[in-house]
């Protein structure tokens, strides 16, 4: 036998590496959780999940942080899928501050994504008291991702130090955490963004629909085309609504995620669109512009 | 090019992990800035804001500054250094690049080692006008020690000495005399110049004389794969997959070696063999699996294995030992403290370490030894340590992923220490090491069949172990025990403390904890004996219940036979061949079990033979042995 046959391609090796550290932090820590966004690197990070304990079940719970402000489509494609699949989910949202109406148009995108998703985030993992919580992070999404370690380490405050991580080297991970500490594990850190499109095309994975080009509703703020996605969106800017061909290359609170033009309605045109139109995905998320390495201040501050 | 087939063709694509080291100085950053910027990676607003950032920040004048594309955090960039590992990604039409990059200034090394355990290849950099200096040296001890078989030495700078081949070769000629004691297998030159991108990307002409490849071809093209270990198979168990209660598969990734269904295997530390069921995954089954793959191995029989365990062929063993020696690197800004007691992780396993002694320590810049008794930040140096249970390993430069562990702080949790595992059979102190976690499944019984052995010798390579305070008449029977059965036509071997005291376990006193060493000993005695299809009979006195049951362990429970003669002390007493009561009354000698130090009587015994009863006790042994069918066995 050729020495050709041990060869292994790159999606196979980050799909072996993944499921390493997903079993890792499944045999070492007493209660992990799988944070889940719905969104594609979420998606592959499930898939792989259900890989690594395959023919069992996936020993730990999913948990997705619902900042209430999610696009309808998301939601219902969460519901539908953890149902069919039978996955453990559980759905956490800042209760207290939605009840008092916090949200991005009346308190604006810090306020509203500080208090819906990083303190979600945070009322969740104690609530349950989750000692280590996947999240579907890549490092080559954003510049202070690319120094992240795969065991992320948090305080008691979920507070990650940029100075103060364990070193981590060969696929060996430090687990151990004092009482109330945790750790941030991000198994997908080595994959590229094309990496996750082609495993999606080639496993099947489904995806919300808003990844694919359609006629919809939305208005052009900024140069970000925003969809309009329920009526909570100022009557004054709705009205300016116009049907445009769409997508969305990341995916998250309606009112702050722009959608492109774009007329590609399948995987391959959307790589395709992705290799020849460049830009970087999370330029449409508006809230990395709020201010300078503002991704650095939030991971500090405890969002991922 | 369709999209279907720009995606089928990406599918192909392997995957090249690589470090770089040097200096910004060095134009490490520029070079990474170019490899990315050439291979299209650099996208469209990362470039528009980086020349925004290079307005405000930039240090390379009216260029584009590549170093700002790669120092990610905010407090680095005002220091205008990285300071940690980064990885970049980037992709060609061949394959597919992580680049770990890590800075050069001497208080780094942490992060230079981090980068460097994962990488496949190494780029160092030389500022040609600089030619080899102490970091340059340093980089590439650091490179061999975490074990990189190829190293690109980059000299860069070239159009800042004119392209000179002297310059070039003279720099090479430095390095090669450098680099030779290290066995670096692999070791290729580039000159280069990566801000004016000759030879990075394309072939420069400003330097016909030079006939290699460029930098990025070199990297689409060396060959990787066969860095691997195929030869020694070993898989750590991570988690026991169970989705039912009759189906029990192992999940790891493999380490090295390869397996396919129907191999035998052992599982280690226990010994147990089987023979691998299946190969499972949510892909199917495979027909084999290989490094660096994730699998579920089912096995054929129902046998104990858990996390940390490791499956091996059984031909082919890794070391197994409590003992070994390291290369070590501090990793934390507090020194070492020789009296902790660390928790340290290798492959699956987490168990306990204590640094027996420091050998020496390597001073980086010159590779000179030293002596120093605690380790600081990035030093480096050799090390003895002891583990609380066994460790299945193999030396790091044979194999990365069962040679290298790390150390952690009990209380602080930090992770203070890495080490790299030594051959150790080139360990200086191995008359310290004790291998008789080896022998245990190193066993001559691999060789042949048990059942032959049984056939051959008509009896079972078990141990009757006879125990009893002294003058019980423990000795007396045990004669009898081996007289008879010798002339049955049994193969019996006789060990009692008098014999093996007298050689084996000469050093040792009656102290509770030299007994229990020499009770150890004559356990491993038995356990290899019995490998060998002998029956071995004990006596000794061995009073504390714990070592009995330890010596049980070692032997194997199914194959230890305990006996206790029961005597009350003034039977004993009157019975006494070598006056050590006697002498225990005048004071002379002390640790006389049952008599001033406490004899556990055994509670779980397979027989209690009174001692006032001396015609039935080998009678009764012997009905025993024949209903256990352990003499005769046919």
């Amino acid at each position: 036998m050729s020495k050709n046959s041990y060869h292994i391609n790159n999606l196979k090796e980050l799909e072996a590496e993944s499921i390493h550290i997903i079993r890792e932090v499944a045999a070492e820590f007493e209660n992990p959780v799988m944070l889940y966004s719905i969104g594609k690197d979420s998606s592959v990070m499930v898939r792989l999940a259900e890989k690594a304990f395959y023919p069992g079940k996936v020993p730990f719970p999913l948990m997705h942080i619902d900042s209430k402000w999610k696009f309808k489509e998301m939601t219902a494609f969460r519901d539908k899928y953890a149902k069919e699949m039978g996955w453990d989910l559980i759905v956490h949202y800042n209760k207290k501050a939605f009840e008092e109406g916090v949200g991005p148009y009346t308190h604006g995108s810090k306020v509203h994504t500080d208090v819906m998703k990083t303190q979600a985030l945070l009322e969740g993992l104690n609530k349950y008291k989750f000692d280590a919580a996947f999240g579907g992070a890549r490092r080559d999404e954003e510049k202070s991702r690319a120094k992240e370690r795969i065991y992320s380490f948090r305080d008691k405050f979920h507070q990650w130090d940029p100075k103060n991580q364990r070193p981590e080297l060969w696929d060996i991970y430090n687990a151990k955490v004092q009482k109330g500490e945790s750790i941030r594990v991000f198994p997908i850190s080595n994959w590229t963004e094309l990496d996750i499109w082609q495993y999606i095309r080639l496993e099947n994975i489904p995806i919300v629909p808003l990844y694919y080009a359609k006629e919809r509703p939305v208005v052009n703020v900024d140069g970000n085309y925003i969809l309009v996605d329920d009526d909570r969106m100022p009557k004054e800017m709705a009205d300016k609504a116009e049907m445009r061909m769409v997508r969305f290359r990341t995916l998250g609170c309606y009112p702050l995620t722009g959608a492109i033009e774009s007329e590609a309605d399948t995987i391959e045109k959307i790589v395709e669109e992705m290799m020849t139109v460049t830009k970087s995905e999370r330029t449409t998320r508006v809230i990395d512009f709020d201010q300078e390495a503002s991704m650095e201040q939030k991971k500090r501050e405890g969002y991922f | 090019m369709e999209i279907t087939e720009f995606l089928d063709q990406d599918q192909k694509k392997d995957l090249l992990r690589l470090l770089t080291a040097g200096s910004v100085d060095d134009g490490k950053s520029t070079l990474i800035g170019r490899l990315l910027f050439d291979s299209k990676k650099l996208y469209e607003d990362q470039l528009s804001a980086l020349e925004r950032d290079s307005k405000r920040e930039g240090h390379a004048g009216e260029e584009i500054d590549y170093a700002l594309l790669l120092d990610g955090l905010k407090a680095e960039r005002e220091q205008g250094i990285t300071i940690d590992v980064a990885y970049r990604y980037f992709s060609t039409a061949k394959r597919k690049f992580i680049i770990a990059d890590t800075p050069g200034h001497e208080q780094y090394t942490r992060n230079m080692v981090t980068g460097a355990s994962t990488a496949n290849l190494a780029i160092i950099l030389i500022d040609a006008r600089k030619g080899v200096i102490t970091q340059t040296k340093r980089h590439t001890f650091l490179v061999s020690l975490l074990g990189i078989k190829h190293v690109a030495l980059a000299v860069n700078k070239m159009d800042l000495m004119d392209y000179s081949e002297a310059v070039y070769d003279k720099i090479c000629d430095d390095y090669k005399e450098f680099i030779t004691p290290l066995g670096i297998p692999d070791v290729r030159f580039f000159p280069m110049s990566a801000l004016k991108g000759e030879n990075v990307v394309d072939l420069s002409d400003k330097m016909p004389w030079y006939h290699g490849k460029s930098m990025l071809e070199y990297l689409e093209t060396i060959h990787i794969t066969s860095d691997r270990n195929f030869e020694d198979f070993r898989f750590p168990v991570q988690y026991v997959v169970r989705p039912s209660l009759d189906y029990r598969g192992f999940a790891g990734k493999v380490s090295s070696g390869i397996v396919k269904p129907g191999d035998d295997i052992m599982v280690l530390p226990s010994g147990k063999t089987s023979r691998v069921k299946e190969i499972v995954t949510y892909d199917g089954s495979p027909n084999m699996a290989f490094p660096p793959q994730s699998v579920t191995l089912t096995l054929e029989h129902e046998i104990d294995v858990s996390r940390g365990d490791m499956l091996v062929h059984p031909d082919n063993l890794p070391g197994i030992s409590r003992h070994f020696e390291s290369m070590l690197v501090w990793m934390d800004e507090k020194p070492m403290d020789l009296n902790t007691q660390f928790l340290i992780k290798h492959t699956s396993n987490n168990t306990k370490a204590r640094i027996d002694s420091i050998n020496h320590m390597v001073n980086i810049n010159t590779l000179e030894h030293f002596d120093a008794k605690t380790f600081e930040l990035n030093e480096i140096g050799h090390v003895t340590i002891t583990t609380a249970k066994p460790l299945f390993f193999d030396a790091y430069k044979k194999n990365r992923q069962t040679g290298a562990f790390v150390l952690i702080d009990p209380r602080t949790h930090h992770t203070v220490a890495v080490g790299m595992i030594i051959d150790k059979t080139n360990a200086r102190q191995a008359h310290r090491i004790t291998q008789h976690e080896l022998q245990k499944v190193a066993q001559g019984g691999l060789l042949i069949d048990p059942v032959q052995k049984e056939k051959r010798f008509n009896q079972k390579g078990h141990t009757l172990w006879i125990t009893g305070l002294h003058g019980s008449g423990k000795n007396e029977l045990a004669y009898t025990l081996y007289r008879e059965l010798f002339n049955q036509g049994a193969t019996p071997v006789l060990l009692d403390g008098k014999s093996v005291r007298a050689g084996l376990s000469r050093e040792l006193d009656y102290s509770p904890s030299d007994r229990a060493e020499h009770l150890r000993r004559v356990a491993h005695m038995c356990r290899l004996l019995n490998d060998q299809g002998m029956l071995v009979i004990c006596s000794f006195v061995s009073p504390d219940n714990a070592v009995r049951e330890q010596v049980a362990e070692i032997i194997g429970p199914d194959k230890f036979h305990l006996f206790y003669l029961e005597a009350n002390l003034d039977f004993c007493k009157s019975n006494d061949q070598y006056d050590i009561y006697k002498k225990a009354d005048r004071g002379e000698i002390q640790h006389i079990p049952g008599y001033d130090m406490q004899y556990d009587i055994p509670q779980k015994t397979q027989l209690t033979l009174n001692a006032l009863e001396k015609s039935h006790q080998a009678e009764t042994i012997f009905q025993y042995l024949e209903k256990n069918i352990i003499y005769p066995v046919s």
